[in-house]
């Protein structure tokens, strides 16, 4: 009988103990407190996450419903009829974050390239700085220098010229507004240079000086010695990429200013566009019928949906590069 | 020590806790303690320049009443309503049947001032007002009429020369009482109109591309030519855009003016419901702008605090008398004498627990 609550008792305390070492393996009761309220704020972002899940699911059940499947596959959106359908808004998120990317991506790694590598520091701290600065303009002021500026730009001396030299790609026939999915690309680009050349930067003043060193002692040019420093950052810089995406995904304002808003799916890429993110800031505060609400609603959990099968696609090729180059330089 | 310091740590993450908490408290409520009310309302953007003006004139004669607008859209402005969230709601286009039914009281329409959509456009060398029939407005934003010399445009404009370039469509791209107010007029003149794509807030735009806002729309006009796009008229005589005239009901081609817009709510008194509830696009009359409408706040007849009740229907009562004398100057037209006398009746008929608030 004493036994039984001897052993009970040793367990509890040494169950107690147990957990104290966990939570702070010096036994400092502070330690153990702090422990528990950084893993608290932790789980308090993981909660915030499920909790838009699972409201943005519960809001848009009335649209799961009655569309199902249809609603990623229709490419109709009439809020009068009450019908509606995902597709164009899918392709012109993806189309849009995808032209950014290509543009910004080398943009990018040549700014990072020249401010870490060749630039002298007089010159790469002001440049950097205004580079950072950049990221710090409101969307909306994008937006209206894309309307003012960069649209009427493209319609008279960019989009002509394209439209002349590849008139034979369906990419680049149309009516040239200067309004549609390329400008909307090109602001996206814009917008998210500074956020990946600054990461990218960081990458590569990461690479431990000793590689640029042993690249230049073995008779490498200054060429071959970044591209030894790239290599070294390339899960970095893929990092810097995902950012990127992130934010051309969710990008709203500036991009509705100039994409001119038309639900369609077209080869061309002077043709208007419309993003996930403009179309629920553009009609969520009109809607009143529930249907469209809640058509709204799952837009938004398709654009949760969009971005973490991108990042997911995007971590599995960082993934693949960085299994090719033996893991070297894990920068970030 | 340590112990201390973590009591230490835990206190100053209660306190801030508190801190916090007391913020979210003071942001929701609009308690009325002795004295002093306050209200809040929330709804169409259209009219939000006026009720600013409205607020702040009012706080002057009534520092003891505190009221808030947020301009958030008709449709937010309903649902709060509807949620009983806000203490009035403003709306562009008028509640409709199932919307009433579905609120949790009898809903009163007070309209407080018009506005009209002007048809703006881009044409280098066109001086002369362009001049529009309504089925010619429906088939270029149908699609139909593609170039800028179509001779149906050409008819209603002797002695203007038009391009022979393609017409570039524009409308709001997000949802607006003004795109409301324009496809209910496209469908009452163009059956093709009423059965493609209807009147809403976010119609299923058939060609053009959609601008964001006024400005939006403004700023793509004027920088693009051949551009054709509709904008309020507010913002279309602030920013002195060219505006077409457009033939009316009668025949006649009226430019967009605050006269022509209360033209065509006077003459439509006869057509309009004792709710107030009405369309007044397509308007009777010689001299009526055929794309007009009013804008309304919208109140429970039944105010459930007689206190706050009383409140909001002397700030009613005041906008649509002394608070009409700052349309015009903010480019609103204001309400025809016989409609008000009408607005006067839906507002003494709201009561607290049965008894009359005026």
């Amino acid at each position: 009988m004493s036994a039984v609550t001897e052993k009970g008792k040793l367990n509890f305390a040494g169950q107690y103990s147990a957990w104290r070492r966990a939570l702070s393996p010096t036994g400092n009761t502070g330690d153990a407190v702090f422990r528990v309220l950084m893993l608290l704020v932790a789980l308090f972002m993981v909660g915030i996450v499920v909790a838009m899940v699972i409201a943005l699911a519960a809001d848009s059940m009335p649209s799961i419903r009655l569309f199902g499947f249809r609603f990623l596959t229709s490419q109709v959106w009439n809020p009068i009829k009450g019908d509606f359908g995902a597709l164009p808004f899918v392709y012109g998120t993806v189309a849009s974050s995808l032209i950014a990317l290509l543009i910004s991506v080398p943009f990018s790694l040549g700014i990072a390239i020249f401010l870490v590598e060749q630039a002298p520091t007089y010159i790469a701290r002001p440049i950097g700085f205004m580079v950072e600065l950049l990221a710090a303009i409101p969307s909306v002021v994008y937006g209206l220098w894309g309307i003012f500026v960069l649209a009427p730009f493209l319609r008279v001396y960019i989009e002509p010229a394209l439209a002349k030299l590849f008139w034979w790609i369906p990419l680049f026939s149309g009516t040239i507004t200067g309004i549609g999915l390329l400008t909307g690309g090109i602001i996206l680009a814009i917008m998210v240079t500074p956020i990946i050349s600054a990461v990218v930067r960081d990458v590569l003043t990461a690479v431990p000086g000793s590689q640029r060193e042993a690249a230049l002692a073995l008779g490498a040019t200054k060429w071959e010695m970044i591209r030894v420093v790239l290599v070294n950052g390339a899960p970095g810089i893929a990092g810097a990429v995902i950012l990127g995406l992130g934010r051309a995904l969710g990008e709203t304002m500036a991009v509705t200013m100039v994409i001119g808003n038309r639900p369609q799916i077209s080869l061309s890429l002077f043709e208007p566009s419309y993003t996930i993110a403009s179309a629920i800031a553009n009609e969520f505060t009109e809607a009143t019928g529930d249907l469209h609400l809640s058509a709204l609603v799952e837009l938004g959990l398709i654009l949760f949906l969009v971005t973490f099968v991108v990042n997911g696609i995007a971590r599995i090729l960082v993934w693949n590069v960085t299994r090719k180059t033996g893991g070297v330089g894990r920068a970030v | 020590m340590s112990v201390s310091k973590s009591l230490r740590l835990l206190a100053l993450v209660s306190a801030l806790a508190l801190v916090l908490s007391s913020i979210a408290c003071n942001g929701g409520g609009s308690s009325s303690s002795s004295g002093s009310v306050s209200l809040t309302g929330a709804g169409a953007t259209f009219p939000n320049p006026l009720y600013q003006k409205w607020l702040s004139e009012y706080a002057k004669l009534h520092p003891n009443v505190k009221i808030d607008y947020q301009s958030i859209g008709s449709g937010g402005g309903i649902k709060q309503l509807k949620e009983q969230t806000v203490d009035f709601g403003a709306s562009d286009a008028p509640m409709k049947d199932e919307e009433l039914k579905s609120a949790p009281g009898e809903v009163l329409h007070i309209p407080t001032v018009l506005g009209a959509v002007v048809i703006t456009y881009n044409l280098e060398g066109v001086s002369k007002p362009l001049q529009f029939s309504p089925d010619v407005i429906a088939d270029i934003y149908l699609g139909k009429i593609k170039k800028w010399n179509d001779p149906k445009i050409t008819a209603d404009n002797a002695g203007v020369t038009l391009p022979a370039a393609d017409i570039t469509v524009v409308h709001r791209s997000e949802g607006s009482g003004t795109s409301a107010v324009f496809t209910d007029y496209l469908s009452k003149v163009s059956p093709e109109w009423k059965e493609k794509v209807g009147a809403g807030t976010s119609p299923s735009w058939p060609v053009g591309i959609g601008g964001k806002g006024n400005e939006g729309v403004t700023g793509q006009v004027k920088q693009t030519p051949n551009t054709i796009g509709y904008v309020e008229l507010a913002y279309a005589v602030q920013n002195n855009l060219p505006a077409a005239h457009i033939k009316n009901s009668s025949g006649n081609f009226i430019e967009a003016s605050i006269d022509s817009v209360i033209a065509a709510a006077a003459d439509s008194s006869t057509i309009t419901p004792d709710d107030l509830r009405v369309s007044i696009t397509n308007a009777p009359g010689a001299k009526s702008y055929p794309i007009s409408s009013y804008t309304y706040i919208l109140v429970y007849k039944n105010q459930k605090d007689a206190g706050k009740g009383k409140a909001l229907v002397d700030f009613v009562w005041w906008g649509i008398h002394d608070g009409e004398n700052f349309a015009k100057e903010l480019r609103y037209a204001p309400l025809p004498a016989d409609i008000v006398k009408r607005a006067e009746a839906k507002i003494n008929s709201v009561t607290a627990n049965g008894t009359a608030l005026r």
